[in-house]
This record gives structure tokens, sequence and C-alpha cells, in this order.
């Protein structure tokens, strides 16, 4: 398919463009098979470039013979372009819907983006399971890498590699993915290096309602306890809604055939709850009425800041079982691919301060949702803007953002990134020139050849001039656990995605400049401050008199 | 020392409210005439909370219990205590003495009268130069040909409630002056608050006219046309009245009211809908039942925080700032402030309007001079909002507290703009309802005359301003392009945030675990020795250098330590408790106290006023209790709660 057919006016001159809080612009707007440009005709300093994937949806407004229209963005921004003339804006505004909706993920940009800047080291390469592993292995010979899924047949969702306990076979794994939804038999997700407790992660097991039972299930988890020990398993569903899922041959471990663990039900809510939970936070942010009440009860409404709090209270209470109880947990929900991970990854960032550096966060991402099958493809297909009906859409992966976000703002010297690291994660998961979100399994992206055709977001990232960027000044290296408050006055509206584009951010920032002058200043000074000590040294050995006893 | 029936009590539990599983902890409470002791009974460091009975704001006795009789202790300071006394009469004798000493009946009982900190007179006596009222007029470049300081109320004649020294137009005579302050309530008639250099304008201040339906009066038209004559730019004035329209169309009926516009020339009146001050203490209270709730969910947080109307409130008094504000720094207009009596909403208001105009009071020195302006001069009744003595509850309003909220807000918006810090706020906050200095004592400048504070007691601003290292804002520069001029925060609702920092102020565990500012502090501080270190090295360079060239001998001086390597922070132990995640899921067992929290009412210096000498030596006296922030596990020695396992596993 020709984009071109796609594009009915490739070009409009005289269009303005308003964004909030930054003056209009004037200029030519052009549409190409990817983006839409405006460029400003004065000189070429002011520009708009917009994936045509960000646009979330599209509105039209006519007066008289001009025409505007309102582009809405899965990075929550909203923007107005006037264009003169009807057809013209007409057109724009089909042939932007058209190339918005795409349904084919290799028509997607990331598939014609060529990098401009020199890859030193290629973001495919870098959190290769292989390398993952012999960290584990330097930890403990307990488990190996299991290659039973190598052509995606036993668990589609889940890598070719693998980490299960040593001494279960191939051939008892395949037999437990039977038991288990979506062939996602139990896996490590987590190693405790300080008491060698872990944490495991699955989908739920397909008990039904007659209770069906699987032998080989019990002794793969029960392969991760320590004799006896007892472990937890984190249920990320409230206890009637997995009741109700044995009637869909869903289910839950028993008392009776896993008396060793201990199972505790915890509520996140998942799918269309959360993605109603988006959109309702956003209108409440983007109304205009200035009543305080209204705004509150808004918020409130949208239980946005509920969910946070719950999802943060399961992660610290696996995080506590493990570091704490000293005991090895299993967490799962449904299908394993969404609350799931939340929790797990987040009970990382919580116990490995690994994981709180930039690189050691990418390899999380990687791990706990690239590799361990986050249908990103599907959940992040739309925003909070779209008009379309919701079908597989919802925020999981940004509400574990703005859970990092809650974490690092109750440490704010724990963590080697800053919130621009988490900002930028959360555009890129919606639209990107990257590959690395695409698709939904490693499987898929196998499928899509990925690694050959496109380039990941992480040979972006990891050069130097944007880990600058990206890097909390205040960062000190703190081997500790640390445990987050999650009491509701703990908890704050993540203002730097949610109210991004209502409120000038020019305070804010020029606060953080002033913090990393601060700390840019001490560091020059130290520096001059050791050289003249060096030489001062040096004078003094020089010194004939002082050689002198 | 009468009012007390039991010095002493043993075997008392304090227990941790947020989390009443923990384990609580046991100790013996002490009464002294100024404060409650509470010490820990335990082997090893003694802990102590120190809570001075000024601050106690009410005592509940419960029914008692088996494992005691509980009583709670709610402070002005947004503390709580719970405590549990092992018999019913013990705790009942503490009930009735600690109502009677958190109750005073006469200013002479209050604390500000005993405080005897170790200084001598002459010094006590500076600490009161501290604040000049003509200092901060002659910054603002008065009096010019405009405006003149009136000696009309010099012995508070004119008005009671008034200061002594007052700025009016220069046209304003005194029959005028006189005139104005019988059409106004309480004699407060039109006088100056802030008057802006650049443009002239100004912010005046006074209480509501005595209009009533129709009635009129030449002298307060005539003031207003001074006040708007003083401004020689403008052809017209704002009157700005901050209550809702409907109280003051229900004034009129007592034969007060509003200023018609049709007898004043040239002014356009505007209401500011900020609610009295019964709504308000209200409000607070309804949210501060939300900030007690024991691990409440956040539908039950934002609700009540929507139901109280606090932030509502809140975003009221700035509104009315800016609009203030604008009037006088964008469009070169005077305003005329009042609400009813002029004493509550009109200080609010003028003040955050000042803060907005003016960077000097975005200084630590100018925040104590607003202060000392714009509430204590103008006769903000403190005694009476804040409940200093014995008497009308449905006079204690939180007015003061939302002033400092107010700037709160603004400081969170614009962090680069304040020179002080959020600590800097609570303190004064702590200290306003302690007594332990004059400066807040009584309902007005004459009150405070009479009671010769300024020759008894001992005043804040020293105290403060000695101690400003602590409540300074590193990011603050004094050149820093945000804090130039008017400030123009946005006024959206999402931009105001629940206070935890005064509100939950002593449940540690809900704050940032690290904290910014003092790691910046820490920075800076090593920055400043780097420079003093580089100084150093250079001239022992250049010496050395012409010692060599000379031959000279030169015995090494020890070199300089390496930089203080800062810690990352002192709280390290409490990065590494986890709180209550579980809803009683999993306990475990509490953890060593932390150190104290920062000391910001001090405890009595001298041993003889405390009743009990040993605890004018103990290190860690405090106010707060220190502790309370460890609700949870724990150390990897602790023992386990008995049960805790057991909870695990009949839930699941």
């Amino acid at each position: 398919m020709e984009f071109a057919e796609l594009i009915k006016t490739p070009r409009v001159d005289g269009v303005v463009l308003h964004r909030p809080f930054m003056p209009t612009v004037e200029g030519t707007l052009c549409l190409t098979g990817h983006h839409l440009i405006l460029s400003s005709r004065q000189d070429n300093t002011e520009e708009l470039w917009l994936l045509h994937s960000n646009i979330d949806s599209i509105e039209k407004r006519f007066v008289g013979s001009l025409g505007s229209i309102i582009v809405k963005c899965k990075d929550l921004r909203v923007i107005q372009l006037d264009i003169p003339g009807m057809e013209e804006c007409l057109n724009i505004a089909s042939s932007v819907e058209a190339l918005s909706t795409l349904d084919s993920i290799s028509l997607m940009y990331p598939f014609f983006y060529r990098p401009m800047f020199e890859v030193k080291e290629d973001g495919w390469n870098s959190f290769l399971p292989q390398d993952t592993f012999k960290d584990l292995e330097s930890m403990t010979d307990e488990w190996r890498l299991s290659d039973v899924n190598k052509d995606f047949n036993v668990c589609p969702s889940y890598p070719p590699l693998v980490a299960v306990p040593k001494h279960i076979d191939d051939d008892l794994l395949k037999k437990v993915a039977t038991f288990r939804h979506g062939g996602r038999f139990p896996v490590l997700s987590y190693y405790h290096k300080k008491n060698g407790m872990v944490m495991m992660r699955a989908g739920q097991p397909l008990t039904g309602t007659n209770g069906r039972r699987c032998k080989e299930d019990e002794k793969l988890i029960n392969a991760t306890l320590r004799p006896g020990k007892r472990g937890y398993i984190i249920d990320t569903r409230a206890i009637n809604v997995a009741q109700q899922a044995k009637a869909r041959g869903g289910g839950f471990e028993s008392e009776g055939n896993y008396p060793q663990w201990r199972r505790i039900h915890k509520a996140i809510e998942r799918y269309n709850v959360l993605q109603e939970s988006l959109i309702k936070l956003v209108e409440a942010c983007n109304d205009q009425s200035h009543s305080m009440d209204r705004w509150l009860s808004k918020l409130e409404a949208s239980s946005w800041q509920t969910h946070i709090k719950e999802i943060l209270t399961t992660a610290c209470l696996a995080a506590q079982c493990i570091d704490r109880e000293g005991a090895s947990v299993l967490v799962h929900g449904t299908e394993g691919t969404d609350s799931t991970l939340q929790v797990t990854s987040l009970a990382q960032i919580i116990l490995d301060p690994g994981c709180r550096t930039i690189k050691g966060f990418q390899g999380l991402v990687e791990r706990e949702w690239l590799q361990a099958g986050h249908p990103f493809q599907q959940r992040c297909a739309q925003s909070a803007y779209s008009n379309n009906k919701p079908r597989q859409e919802a925020p999981v992966f940004l509400l574990f953002l703005d859970c990092v976000m809650q974490i690092l703002r109750q440490f704010p010297c724990s963590f080697e990134f800053n919130e621009a690291f988490l900002v930028l994660l959360f555009e890129h998961t919606y639209a990107s020139q990257f590959g690395t979100f695409l698709g939904s399994s490693a499987a898929e992206r196998t499928s899509l050849c990925l690694r050959e055709k496109t380039v990941s977001l992480w040979s972006w990232v990891n050069r130097p001039q944007e880990l600058e960027r990206l890097t909390n000044p205040l960062y000190e290296a703190n081997s500790l656990v640390i445990w987050p408050s999650v009491a509701p006055q703990s908890l704050l509206l993540w203002e730097g995605v949610f109210l991004r584009w209502n409120r000038s951010s020019k305070c804010l920032d020029e606060a953080y400049d002033e913090m990393v002058h601060i700390i840019e200043y001490n560091k020059e000074l130290q520096t001059k401050v050791n050289s003249l000590r060096r030489q001062l040294a040096q004078l003094e050995t020089e010194d004939p008199l002082l050689q002198t006893p | 020392m009468e009012h007390i029936r039991l010095p002493k009590v043993e075997n008392v539990k304090l227990l941790d409210k947020v989390s009443p599983r923990r384990r609580s902890r046991v100790g013996v409470l002490y009464l002294t005439a100024t404060h409650s002791i509470f010490v820990e009974s335990e082997v090893g460091g003694r802990n102590e909370t120190w809570v001075l009975h000024s601050l106690v704001c009410s005592v509940e006795k419960q029914a008692s219990t088996e494992s005691g009789c509980p009583l709670i202790v709610r402070c002005k300071n947004f503390q709580v205590l719970h405590f549990s006394i092992p018999r019913d009469p013990d705790c009942h004798d503490v009930y009735l003495s600690l109502q009677r000493l958190s109750q005073p009946e006469r200013y002479e009982e209050l604390y500000c009268f005993s405080y005897q900190p170790n200084a001598e007179e002459d010094v006590r006596r500076q600490e009161w130069a501290f604040f000049d009222f003509k200092a901060d007029y002659s910054r603002m470049g008065l009096p010019n040909a405009q405006w003149k300081l009136s000696p009309i109320n010099q012995n508070y004649k004119v008005s009671n409630s008034y200061p002594s020294d007052l700025f009016v137009p220069e046209s304003a005579t005194p029959p005028v002056i006189v005139g104005s302050s019988k059409f106004r309530s309480r004699g407060r008639f039109p006088a100056l608050s802030y008057y802006c250099k650049k443009n002239h304008a100004a912010i005046c201040r006074s209480s509501q006219p005595l209009s009533g339906f129709s009635a009129r009066c030449l002298e307060d038209e005539q003031m207003l046309e001074a006040i708007l004559r003083s401004n020689p730019r403008s052809d017209f004035m704002y009157v700005v009245d901050t209550r809702p329209k409907l109280n003051a169309i229900a004034n009129r009926a007592a034969g007060k009211g509003y200023e018609n516009e049709d007898n004043y020339s040239n002014i356009k009146f505007q209401f500011m809908s900020i609610e009295n001050i019964h709504v308000m203490r209200n409000s607070q209270q309804k949210m501060l039942e939300v900030c007690e709730l024991r691990s409440p969910s956040m539908s039950d947080f934002l609700e009540g925080l929507e139901s109280s109307g606090w932030l509502r409130h809140i975003k009221a008094i700035v509104d009315a700032g800016v609009f203030i504000a604008k009037a006088v720094a964008e469009e070169g207009v005077s305003v005329l402030v009042h609400c009813s009596d002029g004493w509550d909403r009109t200080a609010q208001v003028c003040s955050v309007a000042c803060v907005l105009l003016d960077p000097f009071y975005r200084t630590l020195k100018g925040l104590m001079v607003l202060i000392e302006k714009d509430w204590v001069s103008f006769g903000h009744k403190f005694s009476y909002r804040c409940n200093h003595l014995i008497g009308d509850p449905k006079e204690a309003s939180p007015i003061v507290d939302q002033f400092l909220e107010c700037v709160w807000q603004l400081m969170e918006q614009l962090p680069c703009a304040f020179q002080y810090n959020e600590r800097f706020l609570i303190a004064i906050h702590s200290h306003i309802y302690s007594c332990q200095y004059g400066n807040f004592i009584g309902n007005s400048q004459r009150e405070r005359t009479e009671l010769r504070v300024q020759e008894r007691t001992h005043s804040l601003w020293s105290y403060l301003w000695t101690n400003r290292a602590d409540f300074t804002n590193p990011l603050y520069r004094p050149d820093h392009s945000q804090t130039q001029g008017l400030l123009r925060p946005s006024t959206s609702p999402y931009c105001f945030k629940f206070w935890k920092g005064l509100y939950n102020r002593f449940d540690h565990g809900m704050h940032p675990r690290q904290s910014v500012v003092d790691y910046l502090k820490a920075i800076q501080e090593e920055t400043q020795q780097l420079e003093d270190q580089l100084a150093s090295h250079k001239q022992k360079i250049s010496q050395l250098e012409q010692e060599q060239k000379w031959g000279v001998t030169w015995a090494p001086a020890a070199f300089d330590r390496s930089p203080t390597i800062w810690a990352l922070s002192t709280d390290l132990a409490l990065v590494n408790t986890p709180q209550d995640y579980t809803g009683g899921f999993i306990t475990s067992s509490p953890h060593t106290p932390k150190a104290p929290d920062h000391n910001l009412i001090s405890p009595p210096q001298d041993s003889n006023k405390t009743g009990d000498s040993i605890f004018s030596n103990g290190s860690d006296q405090e106010s707060g209790i220190a502790d309370l922030s460890c609700r949870s596990p724990l150390s990897e020695d602790s023992t386990k709660d008995p049960d805790s396992d057991e909870a695990v596993y009949s839930t699941a």
C-alpha cells in the first residue's frame, strides 16, 4: 500500500498552530506517511513534528470558511490547527484519521525510521536472557535456563528462554503449561540475593469448577521452597473474582493441594476498568470549570489514585514476604500478563537497588514486561481521547510507571533516573520511532523481525547526551530495600504526565535546573580543590628544605 | 502547680495511632507545670516525648477497656497522642489536670511569662528590637508626599484594635479620619497596608461600613476619595469585600454592610466569597478527621478532603490575593480591602497579596515583618482565634493557618521564589499556638502593651533568625528570575495540594524518606568548605612558591580534611522499614527509635520550672514523638510478633 493514496492534500499554507502555554505559530502544514509537520515560514525554528501514531482522535470545527482541527494525542497533549479552506481542512482531517489508524504493524514508522545518530551499543543486544542468567548463576546454582519454549509452542507469550528450578525437566514444564492459563507455567522473576528467596510469576491454574489438580505444577513450585519453609501465593484478584474464574476453567491454588503455600488475594483492577479510569482522570485534568469541589470529586471518581494505591500495596506486600518474612512468592492473576507484571516489577524496584539505575530499569522493563509478554500492541493502541470502542486497551504500563514515580518522589535520592525518563517511556509505549514496544510478545517480535528491521529505543537512550538528560542529579547509590508509604496522603497525582499540558512547567523546570547547578558547581569545586591539593603535595616534596628531617 | 492532681503515672502506654497493632511503648507519664512528659522505660536509650500544655487542643477520655483507660490528647500542632493509663482514677486525674493546665484562665498563666532561656536582660530586650514597624514603611518609601504617619490612634482612642501608628493619605485630616472611623465597625477606618513605590498604587484595609440600607457618611466618602487621589495616575479604585455577597447583604439588616457604588466616587466594588471564621473552623475540623483516619482508602481520603471544603477555601483566599496583587502591580490601581471587622479575611488577603507583590516578603525577614504588620499590629485576634485562654470556642478559627498554607501552596508552585522553606512556616505555626514567645499573646497591640509583653517575654522572631540556617530554601537566589516582581501563580484547582507536612506532620511514615532540601543544603555547606579550601590552597601554593624561590623554611601545616562526606540521609534506618501494607496480614515487631525530631518547641531550660530536674538534662528532649515514624518492622534481630503468621494464614 502506498501512503500517498491516503494523503489527499499533502500541503497547506497559512495554517495556524495553537498549543497550550506556547505562542501560536503560522506556517505550512505537510502530511507525510508518518508525520504531520508544521513549519513556520519566518524561520525554521518553530516546527511541529507529530507522529500519526501519536494521534488518539481528531475533531473538526468550522467557522465560515475557516476550518479547525483539534488533534488529541496519546501523550495527552491537545493542539489546534486552523486551516484556511473548507476542503483542505476536510482532506487533512480524513487523511490524518486514516494514517493514524493503520492496522498493520509493519506499516508503522519504526520500519521506516533510519537513525540520525550513531548506534554505539545496539539496544537489541543489551538485555539478552543469557546475560541476565549469568548474573543469577553467580548467586545460585538452583536454577537453569530452559529452552523448552524455543519455538513458542509451549507458551506463545513467553520468550524462548526462561529460568526454572534446576531439577525440573522440560517434559514436566510442558505438563505444567497445560495447567496454567496461556501456557504460562511458573518461571523465575526475581532472586533475592540477601536471603535466597525468589519471586515467580505464572498464569492462573486451570482448576475449573471440579478442582482439577496437577501434581507437576505442585512439584514445580514446591521445588523453589527451602526445607520446612513456606511460601506465599499472591493472587492479584479479589477472592470472589478468582472464584468466578473457575466457571471459565480458571481458578486458584487450593489449600489442600498446596499445603506449603499461603494464598493472599489482592484486588487489582484490569482492562477496561483501568482504561475508563484513565479517560475519566484525563477528563478531570482538562476540566476548565475552576471549581475545587468538582476537581476533587472527579479525581476521586476516576479511581486512578485508588489503582495506584492498590498496585503499590500489593507490590510492597510481595516484597515484604520475600525480604521480611523470608518466604518465596508466586504471583499471578488471570493471564499473568498485566497486574502480575505490575506487582513483580514494582517489588523488584523496592528490593533490588540494581533496578533503580537507568540500565537496571531498562533491564527490568525488558525482562518483566517485554519478554514476559505484556501485550503492548493491544494495551497501548489507544489512549485517553479515543472515541473508538475500547478493545483491549488498558494503561497497565502507565500505572506501573506512575507507581515508580510515587516511589521516586518518596526516595528522591535513590534512583539514578529522573522523572523525564519515566515520561519518555510513557510516550514511547504509545507512539515511537523505535521498535522496542511494537508487538505483544517475543514471538510476535520475532516474526516481525524487529531486531533486524527497526532500531531499539535503548540504542538511542544509552548515548551520553540522552543519559545526561535522564540522570537524576541527586542520585546516591542506596543498597537498601526501600519501603514506600502507601497512605493516601503520600500518593500524589503524577503532574508530569497528567497536568503536563495544562500548566506551565517553567517554574518547576527552573527549580530543577537550579538543583543541577548547585550539584554541578560542587563537583567542579571538588575537582579544583583536588588538583590544587596534588599540586601542593608536589611542591612540598620538591622543597629541598622539607626533605631533611 | 496546684492544678496537677497527679504528677506521675507509671506503666502508661503510648499507642501508635496509625498502626494500632504495633507494639505500644510503655513508660512513665509526668505532669509538670508546663509540659506533659512521657518517658519510655526501655533499657538503653531513654526516649522522651514532651508536650507543651499550651499546645494541647483537647483531651478526651474514653471508656476504659481491659488493657487500660484510653486518653487521647490532641494538640494544636496536629500531633495526636493516644495514651492508655492502667487505672481509671489515675486516668481521670490526668484528664482533669490536663484539662485545666491546657486552658489557662489568665494571660499570666501562659508559658511565655515563665519561659526563661538563659539570656541576659539586654539580650532579651534586643530581641524585640528585631522588628521595627517604621522600617518596613520606609522601605516602601514612606512617608512621602501622598502618605503620612498619623498619630491619631496614639492611645488607641479611635480604634482600640488598631496599632498606634498608622499611615493615611496626606489629605486625610483628623476630622475625616475620626468621622470615617465612626462609620466603620470597631472604628477600623481605612489605613495603609502596602504601598507600591513604583506606581503609587496602595493596598488599604478597614472594616465594613455601617451603611445599613441607606446610611451615608461624608467623611468616609472623603476618606476613600483621599486614598484614590493619593494615586495620581489612576482614576478609580477597587473596593474589595472579601465576604460572599449574601453575607454582606445580611449584614445590612444589622446596620452594617458594604459600600454603595453610587455614594463613592469612582470605586469599583468586588465581592470575593471567602467564608467566615465559623465555616473555616468546621472545615478544618472535618479535614483533621480525615487526617486522623486509620488506614483510609484513597476514596475515603479524597471524599473527605472534598467534603471538608478546605482546599476550596484556600483557593478562594489565593484567588482574592491574586486579584489584589494584579490590580496593584498590573493595573496600577489602589485597593481598599475589608470583610466584617477587617481582622481575619482582610489580614489573609492583604498579606497574600503582599507576598505575591513584593520579593521582600518572600525572604525570611520579610515574612516575619509581614506577619508582624498585617496580623499582629493590625489586630488579628490571636488569643481568641488560637484559644490561648479558656474562652468562647466559637471565637477559635484557623485563619492564620490558612495564610501560612497559602504561602506554602505558592512555594510548591514557585520553588525558587522563596528564601524560606516549609519548616519555617511550620515553626511559625507551632509558635503562634505554643505561647512560648510573647509575639502572639493577646488580641491587639493595646492588650500586648498593657501586658507589657515586650518587657516580660521573649520574641519568636529573634529565635527564628538565630536559627535561620534551618529555615532557608537551598534553591533560592535573590537574583533568580522567578523571585523578581509579581508572582503569577496558577489558581487552577489541581494546583492546590493537601499539606501533609503540616496536618500529618507527626506521621513521619507518610513523608518522603529522603529530603531534597537537606541533601542540597549539605551540598551547599560542602561547597562553602570547598571554596574556603580552594582559597587556602591557592594561598599556600603561592606562599610555597615564594618560599622555594627564596629558600625559606616552611613548616607544613596539617592538611585540611578531605571534603566532608555527607551522608545520604540521616534517616536511612527509616528507609529500611516497611509499613503496614497488609491491613494486619503480616506484622512484625517494632524497631529502634529514630533520632529526635526538630526541636521546634524547646523544652524549658530552667530545671526548677519543670518540676523534675532530670528532664532538663536529657539530650533528646523534644516535642514530637520521634519514633512514631517507625511504626513498622524491623531490624534483622527483631523478635517476631507471635501471632503474625496466624493472621496471614487464617485470612488466606
